[in-house]
């Protein structure tokens, strides 16, 4: 975070122009803004301030840890293939949706059912065997993809996003043929439920299970990227493609793998989305490239370390937004993403741990 | 596609992924003009008989393709000058209807119903427009490339998500009623349906004009520096984010006069226009286009437009596909073409082999197509068959480029036992 706060405060080698320390001190008095409203005045909002309604925040908090943890499950992997690939994969939020699909589809034939499930009957394989099927297929589909489409136009950055963006539209499409365009939602199993006490708050127990998994899944990349053989040529490739394919390093192999392990936290992340957050329908694979967009955009694309700190930030704007904006205005909290984006943009163009490409 | 009928070989070796419209010669590019300006002219003149498909050809299908066509214009006019894919076109025609819908409205039941005059809309749609695209563009600014189309599509988006969510101005069912002014009539009145037509076509040929003329002031051939080598040009004393910034705005403008025109058209606007879907399909027209050409805009809309409305009228494809398939049909053309011809049509000399086998299948099927569901399948027709036709000229090239390859890796085995380096 320093290299962010740096930024933030305009600690740099070399003189700053006015307007970009004017946009400092802007963002600074936002941030001071914001925390001076939530903790002690917040009138009018569903919340209340802080200091008088403390379960409400925290619960706030997690609520937004919740969706944070999703986020950044399928943020990091649009942010590992862009950062090794400099490929755009416009297609992500349509192999999210899709994976949910699947998984539902599978649950329902496991169980023989139609329509939405009782939880009660939703077993611990239910749950996770559609999971492990629809991030397998979807992981399967992404490498045809890389392979038939992409491979070959390796370096060509607007024509491979061109491709996934046909590609999305294709695949979106025959979505809402084959599935419907009634939303559904997957059921978690039985045994991710129930209640927690905690300092006063219910908590459902499956948010902190996706909160679980989110870490799960940040720690396993961590020691992927930082402690394995492939890790380290992964992030040799993101520095320098051509020296690592110089040294005998079959570079094609690593993109492919890379490729594999973006879609896959995709589909899992649409699996946990499908069964906590949302619903699967038409219009979700848009609204899920948006919010990896939204998420590599605040954290810098490409890095591991971004993608979390860009999926906490949104999160929290996310969660938080809706309750501690006035009743009458709780509807607009879209406009705190466009708020964060535009604040991140003016002072840090590449992200808070971008770097030009 | 068509372009091979008049014959004459253009220049164009482009290395792949070459930017600026300078690499195509004169001639592909006055080629793609004379073609809309003659299929503009049959909608002139069959828009004066009385056949029912010649006034939805006309009233419909140019008439979208024109005001489409205006804003994908903006789309290309900031890639094919700027270097920059802009996705967020969609939003500044999307705002300007909205800002129309709201200031003339009367009594409807969304929005703020200000009933002002609808030339006051329109100058204020315009205005308000050109004025975000000045602030967005500024934000964006110092981003090129994907970056700026990352961006881009992150502010369409969470666009359409305002307006979904602030139902003061319009919520998810958007602002319906929305009154033109008098010289364009009423949509029911159907004894002068063409005037929006008139009106497009004028637009269209003012936007297609002033985009070319400022690409060639010294801002325009400033942009194109700050396109080609952005370090460069600010060396030399340029200010490359306000010279992004400033075109931006000026694509800004552009699509708001596309917005003025759809909300006349459509009478209406709500937010699914300018969702995911929306913004794909201007990138769409574009792509089709060819995205470095000012004229393979309005082509591109053509095709898009005459796709949608006479996607059942495929014939060979419409045993398979439905008539609400049509975003399968068109993502498929879509990844044919990017990865053919990317280009678009207007690149298609580029292509070994392209243009004889699109003219071949635009031919068959155009034929097929008037044999079996008359006009509607015949126009359908030649356009699916050349892309058919393109499809098959870059399977053969890239076919052939493989055996090259495959010989080659086989020959230096035999020769020196070690495998070259691929990429």
């Amino acid at each position: 975070m320093t290299g962010a706060a740096n930024a933030l405060l305009g600690r740099r080698g070399r003189n700053v122009p006015w307007h970009r320390s004017l946009a400092r001190l802007l963002i600074i008095a936002a941030i001071a803004f914001v925390i001076v409203w939530v903790v002690f005045l917040a009138a009018g909002t569903s919340a209340g301030p802080a200091v008088k309604a403390p379960s409400e925040f925290l619960k706030s908090i997690l609520n937004a840890l919740t969706i944070s943890g999703i986020y950044f499950i399928v943020a990091s992997g649009f942010t590992l293939v862009f950062g090794l690939m400099r490929t755009v994969q416009m297609a992500h939020g349509s192999l999210f949706l899709l994976a949910g699909y699947f998984a539902l589809e599978y649950q329902l034939d496991f169980l023989g059912v139609t329509g939405t499930p009782d939880r009660g009957i939703v077993g611990w394989g239910d749950w996770w065997l559609p999971l492990v099927i629809g991030v397998v297929i979807v992981s399967g589909l992404g490498l045809f993809i890389q392979q038939v489409f992409l491979r070959w136009n390796q370096g060509q950055d607007l024509r491979q996003a061109l491709i996934t963006i046909a590609i999305s539209i294709v695949l979106g499409d025959q979505m809402i043929q084959h599935f419907g365009g009634v939303a559904e939602p997957i059921t978690m199993t039985h045994e991710i439920h129930g209640y927690v006490n905690f300092a006063g708050i219910r908590y459902g127990i499956h948010q902190l299970f996706v909160i679980g998994m989110a870490l799960g899944v940040g720690g396993g990349l961590w020691l992927l990227l930082k402690k394995t053989r492939t890790g380290m040529v992964i992030r040799a490739g993101v520095d320098d493609t051509p020296m690592v394919q110089a040294l005998g390093i079959n570079v094609q192999k690593v993109f492919a793998v890379a490729f594999v392990l973006g879609s896959a936290l995709a589909g899992l992340g649409g699996v946990i989305a499908g069964s906590s957050v949302t619903t699967l329908a038409p219009g979700v694979d848009g609204q899920w490239l948006l919010h990896s967009l939204v998420v590599v955009i605040i954290g810098g694309m490409g890095s591991l370390g971004g993608a979390a700190a860009g999926s906490l930030l949104y999160g929290l704007a996310t969660a938080l937004a809706p309750v501690y904006l006035p009743t009458d205005y709780a509807y607009y909290s879209i406009i705190a993403t466009f708020v964060i984006l535009a604040l991140v943009l003016a002072v840090r163009p590449f992200g808070l741990f971008g770097r030009p490409a | 596609m068509i372009l091979s009928l008049l014959g004459g070989r253009t220049g164009g070796a482009a290395p792949a992924g070459g930017t600026g419209s300078g690499d195509y010669s004169r001639n592909t590019r006055r080629l793609a003009l004379i073609l809309f300006v003659a299929l503009v002219l049959v909608g002139v003149f069959q828009g004066i008989t009385p056949d029912p498909f010649r006034h939805y050809f006309v009233d419909v299908v140019l008439t979208r393709s024109l005001i489409f066509g205006v804003a994908a214009a903006s789309i290309v006019f900031l890639s094919a000058f700027g270097g920059m894919i802009s996705l967020a076109q969609t939003l500044m025609y999307g705002v300007c209807a909205f800002t129309i819908g709201n200031a003339v409205t009367t009594g409807g039941s969304k929005g703020l119903n200000l009933g002002w005059n609808p030339w006051v809309g329109v100058v204020l749609g315009i205005g308000v427009t050109t004025a975000l695209g000045f602030l967005m563009g500024l934000l964006a600014s110092r981003s090129s490339g994907l970056y700026y189309l990352m961006i881009t599509l992150a502010y369409g988006v969470i666009g359409y998500y305002f307006f979904v969510q602030v139902t003061v101005l319009s919520g998810f069912g958007g602002v319906n009623q929305v009154r033109a002014p008098d010289f364009i009539g009423e949509p029911t009145d159907a004894t002068n349906p063409e005037r929006l037509f008139y009106s497009s076509l004028v637009v269209a040929v003012v936007v297609y004009l002033l985009l070319r003329y400022v690409s060639r002031t010294p801002f325009g051939l400033a942009l194109q520096g700050v396109r080609d080598d952005p370090v460069r040009m600010n060396s030399l004393g340029y200010n490359v984010a306000m010279h992004r910034t400033w075109a931006f705005t000026l694509a800004a403008f552009v699509a708001s006069l596309g917005g003025v025109l759809y909300v006349w058209e459509q009478r209406a606007i709500a937010p699914t226009a300018i969702n995911l879907g929306g913004i794909l399909n201007l990138l769409v027209m574009a792509i089709i286009g060819g995205v470095l050409v000012l004229e393979g805009a309005w082509l591109g809309a053509f095709i898009f437009v005459a796709l949608e409305n006479y996607v059942r009228n495929v014939v060979f494809l419409n045993n398979f596909i439905e008539e609400s398939r049509f975003r399968t049909l068109i993502g498929a053309i879509v990844l044919i073409l990017v990865l053919a011809c990317p280009d678009g049509v207007v690149g298609l000399r580029k292509v070994r082999g392209a243009a004889p086998l699109a003219l071949i299948g635009a031919a068959v099927w155009g034929v097929f197509g008037a044999l079996h569901e008359g006009d509607r399948g015949a126009i359908a027709g030649v356009i699916v068959g050349a892309v058919a036709g393109i499809g098959a000229a870059g399977l053969v090239g890239w076919l052939a480029g493989h055996r090259d390859t495959a010989r080659g890796v086989w020959s230096k085995l035999l020769s020196t036992g070690r495998v070259p380096v691929r990429n």
